[in-house]
C-alpha cells in the first residue's frame, strides 16, 4: 500500500514519526528568534526604507529622477519588474507543475517556492505602478468607465494583457497557497498555548478540522488549482514577453521570445529558490527534510533551464545573422561589441557557462557551489532583461540620438529596496507560517520516510 | 440519522492503515459512521467510507466558462460596440477580426474565474471561514491521530469491545454536541 521502488532515495530522512513531522514543521513558529534573524530583518527594513524613501520621491517628483533619457526612455524599473516576476514563476512550477507530474519531492519545498512567488510578485508590480508617474491615477488600466468620457482600456496591447495576466497570477497564486495552509494553521492552532496566538492561528485557520469530505474536496481543489495554475503561469511570462516582442523595436521583436521567457523565468527561479532554501534549511535545521536530493534535483532543472537559454541566446544571434535585416544584425552586434558588452558577456558567462558545472555529480550535490551558482545565476538573469532592453533601445534609429543609460541613485535605490521589502515579507513568513506544508508531507511518509524504507526493504513487504 | 438515541462515540487511532481497516471493519457490522477526522489526507477513505465523489471540479469548469463569457462580451462590448477606435490600424470593427489580440484576456478571465468561485466554493461548503470555530473535537486529530465518530447503536459495551479489537486507542461516549 505504501510501498515506493527501494531504488528511489528517501525524501525525509531519519526515525520520523507523524509527531516529529509536526513538531519540527511548528518548532520555527513557537520558539524565539534567533539574533541572526533579528538582524537579517534589521538590515532588510533598513533597505525597505530607504526603498520607500526613493519612491516618494519619485511619486513627489517625477520619473524624472531616474537615469532615462530621451533615447533609453524604459530601462531598470521594467528589468526588475521582468526580474521578480520571472523569479516568482519557480514556485508556481514546484507547486502545480510538479503536482500535476506527481512529483513527490516538492511537497516539502513548495510552501516556501510559493511564499517566494508571492513575495517577488509584489515586488514586480510595485514597478509598472511607480512607473506610471502618476500612480494615483493606476487605476486607469482596469476595464472601468472613467469619468473624463467613456473611453475604454485598449485591449489590443500587451501592457494590458500584462495586467490583467499579472493580476490573475497573483490572486491565483494567494489563494492557491492559502489553500493549502489552512490544514496547517490549524495544527498550529491546535498546539498553540498562548491564548493570543491561538486566537490569531484560529483565525487564520477557517476552522478547519480535517473532515473526510473536507479533505476530499480538499484534494480535488488542489489538482484543479494545479491544473489552472500551470497554463497561467506559462501564459504570464509569455505576456510579458509580448510587451517587447510585439513592438518593431529591432532586437525585441522575435518569435522566440516567449518560450525564451518563460525557461529563464523558471531558470532564475529555481536559483533563488535554492538561495532562500540553503539558508533555512540550515538555520531551521530541516536536512531531514530538504534533503540533497531536493538541492540536487533543483540544480539539475537549473542546468536544464539554464541551456535552454543558452539555445535561445544563440537561436537568436543566428536568426539575426540569418533575416539578412541589417536593423536586426546591428542590435545584436552591438549587444555583443558594443559599450555594453561587458553586460553582454556577464548574461553569458552568468547564464550559459556557469549552469554547466552542475553535469558533474560532485559539484551539483555541493551546498557552497549550489549557492554561489543560485546567486551568480541570479545576477544573469538581471544582466539578460537590462542587456535586452537596455541595448535594443540606446542605439536606435537616428545615430544623433544615441545614447548611454546610467542608473541614478533613485533608481538604484528602489531595486535594493525592493531586495529589502521581498526579505522583510520572507523573514517574517518564515516564522510565524508553517514552512512546510506538513499535511501534505505526512502522506508520503509511509512510502518515501527513510525508516519505513528500511522497514520495507528489510521483510520485502509490498 | 437512524440511530436510537442521540449520543455519539468517538474512537481515535494512532495510525491511518489501522483507521482504514477499522473504517471498513466498522462498516461491514454495520454501524453508520458519521465523520472521521484525519491530520492528513488518508488515501481511499472518502471511498472505504462511502462518501459520493466531490463535485467541485465540474463547479470549476461551469465558473471557467462564466469567464470566458465575461471576457467575450466585455471585449466585445468595450472593443467593437461602445467605442470603436481603430489603433495602429489594427482591425476593430468586428470582434471576430478582433479576436486573435483577445485571446489572452479570455484566457486569464476563465482562469481567474475558474480558481476563485471554486475555492470560494470549497469555503463555503466545507463551511470555513476566519473566525470559526474549530471544526475538530479533538486538537490531536490535526497532528498524528485519527478520530472516528459514529452514533452510539445498541448496547454501548459490545460496540467499545468492538471498536477495541479495531485498534482504538481510546474510546468515548458522550452526547451529541450537534
Amino acid at each position: 500500500m505504501h510501498y515506493e521502488s527501494p531504488i528511489r532515495e528517501p525524501l525525509i530522512l531519519g526515525d520520523k514519526s507523524y509527531h516529529d513531522i509536526t513538531k519540527d514543521v511548528a518548532r520555527p513558529v513557537e520558539t524565539a528568534a534567533p539574533r541572526s534573524w533579528w538582524i537579517a530583518l534589521g538590515i532588510s527594513l533598513v533597505l525597505f526604507l530607504w526603498g520607500v524613501g526613493c519612491i516618494l520621491y519619485t511619486i513627489g517628483t517625477g520619473i524624472g529622477v531616474w537615469g532615462l533619457n530621451k533615447t533609453v526612455g524604459w530601462a531598470w524599473d521594467i528589468t526588475n519588474f521582468v526580474w521578480w516576476v520571472g523569479i516568482g514563476h519557480a514556485g508556481t512550477l514546484i507547486s502545480a507543475v510538479l503536482l500535476l507530474f506527481k512529483q513527490k519531492w516538492r511537497m516539502s519545498i513548495n510552501r516556501s517556492a510559493e511564499a517566494m512567488t508571492i513575495f517577488s510578485v509584489i515586488q514586480a508590480a510595485l514597478f509598472p505602478g511607480i512607473h506610471m508617474g502618476r500612480i494615483w491615477l493606476a487605476y486607469f488600466v482596469f476595464p472601468i468607465p472613467n469619468q473624463f468620457g467613456s473611453l475604454w482600456v485598449n485591449f489590443n496591447s500587451p501592457l494590458l494583457w500584462d495586467v490583467f495576466a499579472i493580476s490573475t497570477y497573483f490572486s491565483v497564486s494567494v489563494v492557491f497557497w492559502y489553500v493549502g495552509l489552512i490544514p496547517d494553521f490549524a495544527m498550529i492552532r491546535d498546539r498553540a498555548i498562548n491564548p493570543i496566538k491561538k486566537h490569531v492561528y484560529s483565525v487564520l485557520s477557517f476552522g478547519w478540522g480535517g473532515k473526510a469530505k473536507h479533505w476530499q474536496r480538499f484534494e480535488e481543489v488542489s489538482l484543479v488549482l494545479a491544473g489552472l495554475a500551470t497554463p497561467l503561469v506559462l501564459s504570464v511570462h509569455t505576456i510579458v514577453s509580448m510587451d517587447f516582442a510585439t513592438s518593431v523595436i529591432p532586437g525585441w521583436h522575435t518569435t522566440i521570445f516567449p518560450p525564451y521567457f518563460v525557461a529563464g523565468a523558471i531558470f532564475s527561479g529555481f536559483a533563488m529558490v535554492q538561495t532562500l532554501l540553503l539558508i533555512m534549511r540550515k538555520l531551521f535545521k530541516m536536512e531531514d527534510y530538504i534533503t540533497m536530493q531536493h538541492i540536487e534535483m533543483m540544480n539539475i532543472i537549473i542546468m536544464v533551464t539554464g541551456s535552454i537559454v543558452g539555445i535561445a541566446y544563440i537561436t537568436e544571434l543566428f536568426i539575426a545573422w540569418y533575416s539578412g535585416v541589417e536593423y536586426e544584425q546591428y542590435a545584436f552586434l552591438n549587444r555583443a561589441t558594443g559599450p555594453y558588452a561587458w553586460a553582454y558577456w556577464s548574461m553569458m558567462t552568468c547564464n550559459v557557462f556557469s549552469p554547466q558545472f552542475m553535469w558533474f555529480k560532485k559539484l551539483r550535490t555541493s551546498l557552497i557551489f549550489t549557492f554561489i551558482i543560485s546567486i551568480v545565476v541570479n545576477i544573469g538573469m538581471w544582466f539578460e532583461r537590462f542587456v535586452i532592453i537596455v541595448t535594443s533601445l540606446h542605439r536606435d534609429y537616428l545615430p544623433s540620438s544615441w545614447s548611454m543609460f546610467s542608473p541614478s541613485f533613485v533608481d538604484i535605490g528602489i531595486f535594493l529596496g525592493t531586495i529589502g521589502f521581498f526579505f522583510v515579507l520572507f523573514l517574517l513568513y518564515a516564522r510565524t507560517f508553517p514552512v512546510i506544508a506538513q499535511a501534505e508531507l505526512k502522506t508520503i511518509l509511509k512510502s518515501s520516510g527513510e525508516n519505513y524504507k528500511k522497514l520495507h526493504g528489510k521483510d520485502g513487504h509490498h | 440519522m437512524a440511530t436510537t438515541n442521540n449520543r455519539i462515540v468517538r474512537a481515535l487511532y494512532d495510525d491511518d492503515d489501522t483507521l482504514m481497516s477499522a473504517v471498513k471493519q466498522v462498516r461491514e457490522k454495520g454501524y453508520h459512521i458519521d465523520e472521521v477526522y484525519t491530520p492528513f489526507p488518508v488515501h481511499g477513505l472518502d471511498h472505504a467510507m462511502g462518501l459520493a465523489p466531490t463535485r467541485i471540479a465540474i463547479a470549476a469548469f461551469m465558473y471557467g466558462l462564466l469567464g470566458l463569457t465575461t471576457a467575450i462580451v466585455m471585449t466585445r462590448y468595450m472593443m467593437n460596440i461602445d467605442w470603436v477606435q481603430n489603433i495602429g490600424g489594427k482591425p476593430s470593427a468586428t470582434w471576430g477580426a478582433n479576436m486573435p489580440a483577445f485571446v489572452p484576456i479570455m484566457f486569464e478571465l476563465t482562469v481567474f474565474f475558474a480558481a476563485h468561485l471554486m475555492v470560494w466554493t470549497f469555503f463555503a461548503k466545507n463551511k470555513l471561514y476566519p473566525g470559526a470555530k474549530a471544526q475538530n473535537p479533538d486538537p490531536r486529530v490535526t497532528d498524528d491521530k485519527f478520530l472516528m465518530e459514529m452514533p452510539l447503536h445498541g448496547d454501548k459495551e459490545e460496540m467499545v469491545a468492538f471498536l477495541k479489537e479495531t485498534g482504538a486507542i481510546e474510546i468515548k461516549e458522550e452526547a451529541a454536541a450537534h
